[in-house]
C-alpha cells in the first residue's frame, strides 16, 4: 500500500491535477457566465468539441498554434452566440437548443474533420505546446515544477478564476450580468439591456468553452479524436452547482474533480490490476454524483435561469 | 402654476383585442401629486408603463417639461428624469441594498463606484430622510424597506418624476404614514409624483389633484379631492353608484369553531402561542394585526395544513386538532386562502379545475374514481354566471384571470357549499370598491345565513365594517377582542402595536 501512495503523492500526480483541471476550469467558468446571467448552456459539451476540432485544424493547416487558439475561441463565441439567438432573442426552450447545440456541433465537428483529413488509421497529430516554465518561481520545491512548469494556457486559467471573479463581483458589466440571472425585470427599469448583457454573457461562456477544447487539442492530447472531450462538457455543468455559480468555488470544484481523475489514473497505473480499469474510471463520475447530493441542497441557482425575457408579457 | 414637468398626449395602447389605454391625456407640475384611479383594469399600470418605458405606445407623445420625447426603454425614461416603483418590485433578493442602487450606473475606471454609491446614498438620506443599510441583502428588508429601496433606486437616478403603482397595497397601515410623509416632503422639494390607488381616502388625504380611468380611458378629472366626497370619486370609477352593503342586526347561534389555547412549532412566520377564540353562527370575527404576527399560522391551523403542538380546535362541537384539510372540509369549514395565486388556485390549470379542486374526490365532480367533466364544467359555467367572473369561458387557465375575477371565483367554489365555518385571508386585497363592495356583500349574505366568518385583514375600516367582533392578533398572541361597537381605529392601531393591552379573552 505504502507503495501506491508513494507512487501517488509525488511532482508528477500535482502536475497531473493542474493539467486535467485545466480544460473544466476553463469550461466551468464559462458555463458559470452564462448561467449567471440566467442561461443555461446544455451545448457546453458540443461547443468543447467544435472548438477542439477547429482549433486543432487551424493549428495543423497553419503551424500556428495561438492561431489555433484564436480560431478555437471564435468558434466557442460564435456557437455561443447561437445558442443565446435561440434561447434569449428568440425566447425558447434553454433545455433543447442547448442539446441541440451540442447535438449539431459534435456533428459539424465530426463531419469537418473527416472532409479535411480523410479517413486515416493513425489520426494526424500536431506539436503541441510545450511547457514554460516560470523563472524563481518553477525553483520552489514540489509547487515550481507542478504548477510553474506547466502550459502558457494552464497560466491563463489560472489567472482565469481571480479575473472571472473580478469581472462578476466588481464591474458594472459583472452586477449587470447578476442582476439578469436574478431579476431580469429589475435590470430592465434601471436601464439595462437583459438581451444585450446574457448575449454577452453566453458569448463570453463561448470563448471560455473554446479555451477549454483549445487545450484539449493542442496541449494534452496534441490530436483531434471523436472521444476527446468525453463528458467534461457536462461534468462542468455539475461543478458550476456544486461551485454555488461562483467563480472561485467553481474552480475549486475543477480542482477536486481533477484530483479524483488524476487519483483513479494513478490506481489504473499501479498495482491494483486485477480490478477492471473501468471500475476506476468510475470514480470521478461517482465522486461527483455523491458531492452533489451533498453540496447542492444548500446550492440556489439564480432565481432567473431558463427563464426568457420578454418585456411586454407578465 | 409652473410649466408640466410631464405631459402625455393622446396616450393609445393595445394588448391584442383589449384596449387598455385610450386617447389618455395627463399632466404633472414640479412639486405636485397626482392620484391616478381607477377600478382593477382599469389601464393604470398600463399608462404608467409606457411612461416609463417598458411598453411602447401605439399612439400619442410625451412632454418632457414642454419638449417632445421619444421614450423607447427605461433607459430613456431614467434620462429623462422619470422613476418608477412597480406594484411587484423589481429588485434581486440575492443582492444588497447597494448593488440594486448600482445597477445600470456606470462604474469608476472599469469598477462598480462603490464609494460614489456611498456618498449619493448618504445625501438622499439627507435630503428625503430615506436611509437603509447598503450592506443587508434585499431579501433580508420588510416589505416597506424594499418599497423604500425602490424609491431610493428612483431618486438615485435623479429622478424629477415619481411614479408609485398602488404602493400602499403591500403596506401595513402604520407604514403607511411614513410613506406619506416622505412623498409630501419629495413634492415640497420640487418633485412631480404620481400616486396609483384605488383607496379613496388615501387619495384623498394625499393627492392634489386626480385623474380617473375607467375602461382605459380618462373618466374624469377632480381638481380638489380633499374637498371632494368618496362618493363620488367612486361614482368616477365605477360609472354608477357605489351604496355601502346594509348590516343587518347581528344575531349570533352557538359557537361553530373554537381554538382553546393553541400554540405551533415549525412554520415559517411567527408561530401561535396559547391562541383561543371563538365564532358563533351568523357572526363575523374580525382578525386584526400587522401582518407577519402570526395571522398565516392562525389560517393554517384552522383549515388543517398546520398541526397545531398543543391545544384544541372544535368545529360544532367536535375535537378536530388533527384533521387534515379534506376532512375539515367534509364537516363544513370553507377557506379563502392570502395567496390566490399559489395557494388558491392553479394557476396553470382551466379556472373549472380550480374551482372544484377541494371537492374533486366527490361525488359531485367523480364516478368511480374518474372526473365527470361535464359536471366540472356546468358548475363551473354555473358559478361564473351567479358571481359575474368576467372570463372567456370555464376552461379559460386561471391565472389569466384578473385579480378580482380569482377572488370572486375562489369566493364561489366556497360558498357554492354552505359552509358553516369560513375563514378567508386579506379577502380584497388589491381589488377596487366595486369588487370589494361585492364580496362584501356576500360575506353578510352568508352571516345572515347563519355561517360563522373569520376575516383576517390589515384593512382596519373593512374589518370595522364587517365585524361583529375584533380580535387584535400580536407576536402569535391574541392581544384582546373588542366588540364592534367599542372598535374604532385608533384603538385597533394601538393594540397592534403591542401597546393597550386588553386582558379580555376572545
Ligand atoms: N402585458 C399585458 N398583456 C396583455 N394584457 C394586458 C397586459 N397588461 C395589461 N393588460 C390588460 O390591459 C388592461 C389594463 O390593465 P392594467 O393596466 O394592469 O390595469 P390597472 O393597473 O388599472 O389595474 C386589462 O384588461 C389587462 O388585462
Ligand atoms: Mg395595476
Amino acid at each position: 500500500m505504502t507503495a501506491v501512495f508513494e507512487q501517488i503523492f509525488q511532482v508528477g500526480f500535482l502536475a497531473a491535477i493542474i493539467r486535467i483541471a485545466t480544460p473544466l476550469a476553463f469550461a466551468t467558468l464559462g458555463e458559470m457566465f452564462s448561467e449567471r446571467a440566467g442561461v443555461l448552456n446544455l451545448g457546453i459539451e458540443g461547443i468543447i468539441l467544435l472548438s477542439a476540432m477547429t482549433g486543432f485544424t487551424a493549428a495543423s493547416l497553419s503551424g500556428s498554434l495561438w492561431l489555433g487558439v484564436l480560431v478555437a475561441v471564435l468558434t466557442g463565441m460564435l456557437m455561443g452566440a447561437v445558442h443565446a439567438l435561440f434561447t434569449v432573442a428568440l425566447g425558447l426552450s434553454q433545455h433543447v437548443c442547448g442539446i441541440g447545440v451540442t447535438l449539431f456541433s459534435s456533428g459539424l465537428a465530426y463531419f469537418l474533420y473527416r472532409l479535411i483529413f480523410g479517413q486515416q488509421s493513425v489520426p494526424p497529430s500536431i506539436k503541441g505546446f510545450k511547457p514554460v516554465a516560470i523563472p524563481l518561481l518553477s525553483d520552489i520545491p514540489i509547487l515550481g515544477p507542478a504548477v510553474f512548469s506547466q502550459f502558457t494556457l494552464v497560466y491563463l486559467a489560472i489567472i482565469a478564476v481571480p479575473l472571472a471573479a473580478f469581472v462578476l463581483y466588481r464591474t458594472p458589466w459583472g452586477l449587470s450580468v447578476r442582476m439578469v440571472g436574478e431579476n431580469p425585470r429589475a435590470a430592465d427599469s434601471a436601464g439595462v439591456s437583459v438581451i444585450a448583457t446574457r448575449f454577452q454573457a453566453v458569448i463570453l461562456g463561448g470563448a471560455l468553452m473554446g479555451l477549454a477544447g483549445a487545450f484539449l487539442t493542442m496541449a494534452q492530447f496534441n490530436a483531434f479524436t471523436f472521444g476527446v472531450v468525453s463528458g467534461r462538457g457536462w461534468v462542468a455543468i455539475a461543478l458550476v452547482v456544486f461551485g454555488r455559480w461562483d467563480p472561485w468555488r467553481s474552480a475549486g470544484a475543477a480542482l477536486l474533480f481533477a484530483f479524483v481523475d488524476a487519483l483513479q489514473l494513478r490506481m489504473q497505473a499501479s498495482g491494483l490490476g486485477h480490478i477492471p480499469y473501468e471500475a476506476f474510471l468510475m470514480l470521478p463520475f461517482i465522486f461527483t454524483i455523491v458531492a452533489m447530493a451533498f453540496m447542492s441542497r444548500n446550492a440556489v441557482a439564480p432565481s432567473a435561469l431558463l427563464k426568457p425575457f420578454r418585456r411586454e408579457e407578465r | 402654476m409652473s410649466a408640466p414637468l410631464i405631459e402625455m398626449r393622446g396616450i393609445t395602447k393595445s394588448f391584442g383585442a383589449v384596449k387598455a389605454n385610450e386617447a389618455v391625456d395627463l399632466s404633472v407640475a414640479p412639486g405636485e401629486i397626482l392620484g391616478l384611479l381607477g377600478e382593477n383594469g382599469a389601464g393604470k399600470t398600463t399608462l404608467m408603463n409606457v411612461l416609463f418605458g417598458a411598453y411602447a405606445p401605439d399612439a400619442g407623445d410625451i412632454l418632457v417639461e414642454g419638449k417632445p420625447v421619444a421614450i423607447r426603454n427605461s433607459a430613456d425614461a431614467l434620462a429623462a428624469g422619470i422613476g418608477m416603483v412597480h406594484q411587484h418590485f423589481h429588485l434581486a433578493p440575492r443582492l444588497t441594498v447597494l448593488e440594486n442602487l448600482l445597477i445600470g450606473i456606470p462604474g469608476k475606471s472599469g469598477r462598480i463606484d462603490r464609494a460614489g454609491g456611498l456618498a449619493r446614498l448618504a445625501e438622499i438620506g439627507r435630503q428625503h430622510g430615506l436611509s437603509l443599510d447598503p450592506n443587508l441583502p434585499v431579501s433580508a428588508l420588510s416589505v416597506g424597506e424594499q418599497q423604500r429601496l425602490e424609491i431610493m433606486k428612483a431618486l438615485f437616478r435623479g429622478a424629477k418624476l415619481l411614479i408609485l403603482d398602488e404602493p400602499t397595497a403591500v403596506l401595513a397601515p402604520s407604514e403607511v404614514d411614513g410613506l406619506f410623509a416622505a412623498l409630501r416632503s419629495m413634492a415640497g422639494q420640487g418633485l412631480g409624483i404620481i400616486f396609483i390607488s384605488h383607496k379613496l381616502n388615501e387619495v384623498r388625504a394625499l393627492t392634489h389633484r386626480c385623474v380617473v380611468l375607467r375602461h382605459g380611458k380618462v373618466a374624469g378629472r377632480v381638481d380638489d379631492p380633499a374637498n371632494t366626497t368618496s362618493a363620488a370619486m367612486a361614482e368616477l370609477m365605477c360609472g354608477h353608484e357605489i351604496v355601502p352593503p346594509t348590516k343587518a342586526a347581528s344575531a349570533p347561534g352557538a359557537s361553530v369553531l373554537t381554538l382553546d389555547r393553541i400554540s405551533t412549532a415549525g412554520h415559517a412566520g411567527t408561530p401561535l402561542r396559547d391562541v383561543s377564540l371563538f365564532v358563533r353562527s351568523g357572526e363575523i370575527l374580525g382578525i386584526a394585526g400587522v401582518s407577519g404576527n402570526g395571522q398565516r399560522a392562525l389560517a393554517d391551523v384552522i383549515s388543517g395544513m398546520l398541526p397545531p403542538r398543543a391545544g384544541t380546535m372544535t368545529i360544532t362541537g367536535k375535537t378536530v386538532t388533527q384533521f387534515a384539510p379534506r376532512e375539515l372540509q367534509a364537516l363544513g369549514l370553507g377557506r379563502i386562502p392570502e395567496d390566490r395565486m399559489t395557494t388558491g388556485l392553479v394557476t396553470n390549470l382551466p379556472l373549472a379545475d380550480s374551482m372544484v379542486l377541494p371537492r374533486i374526490g366527490t361525488k359531485a365532480f367523480s364516478r368511480k374514481g374518474l372526473l365527470n367533466p361535464a359536471a366540472i364544467r356546468a358548475f363551473a359555467e354555473e358559478q361564473i354566471k351567479a358571481y359575474d367572473i368576467r372570463c372567456p369561458g370555464p376552461m379559460v387557465r386561471a391565472g389569466a384571470l384578473s385579480g378580482g375575477n380569482l377572488q370572486k371565483a375562489l369566493l364561489a367554489r366556497e360558498l357554492a357549499f354552505d359552509p358553516k365555518v369560513l375563514i378567508v385571508s386579506q379577502p380584497t386585497r388589491g381589488l377596487d370598491i366595486g369588487a370589494a363592495r361585492f364580496i362584501h356583500e356576500k360575506f353578510l349574505a352568508m352571516r345572515a345565513k347563519g355561517c360563522g366568518i373569520i376575516v383576517i385583514g390589515e384593512d382596519l375600516e373593512e374589518l370595522l365594517m364587517l365585524s361583529d367582533r375584533i380580535a387584535v392578533m400580536y407576536e402569535g398572541r391574541i392581544a384582546g377582542t373588542l366588540s364592534g361597537a367599542e372598535a374604532t381605529v385608533a384603538k385597533l392601531g394601538l393594540m397592534m402595536t403591542g401597546a393597550g393591552h386588553t386582558e379580555k379573552a376572545a
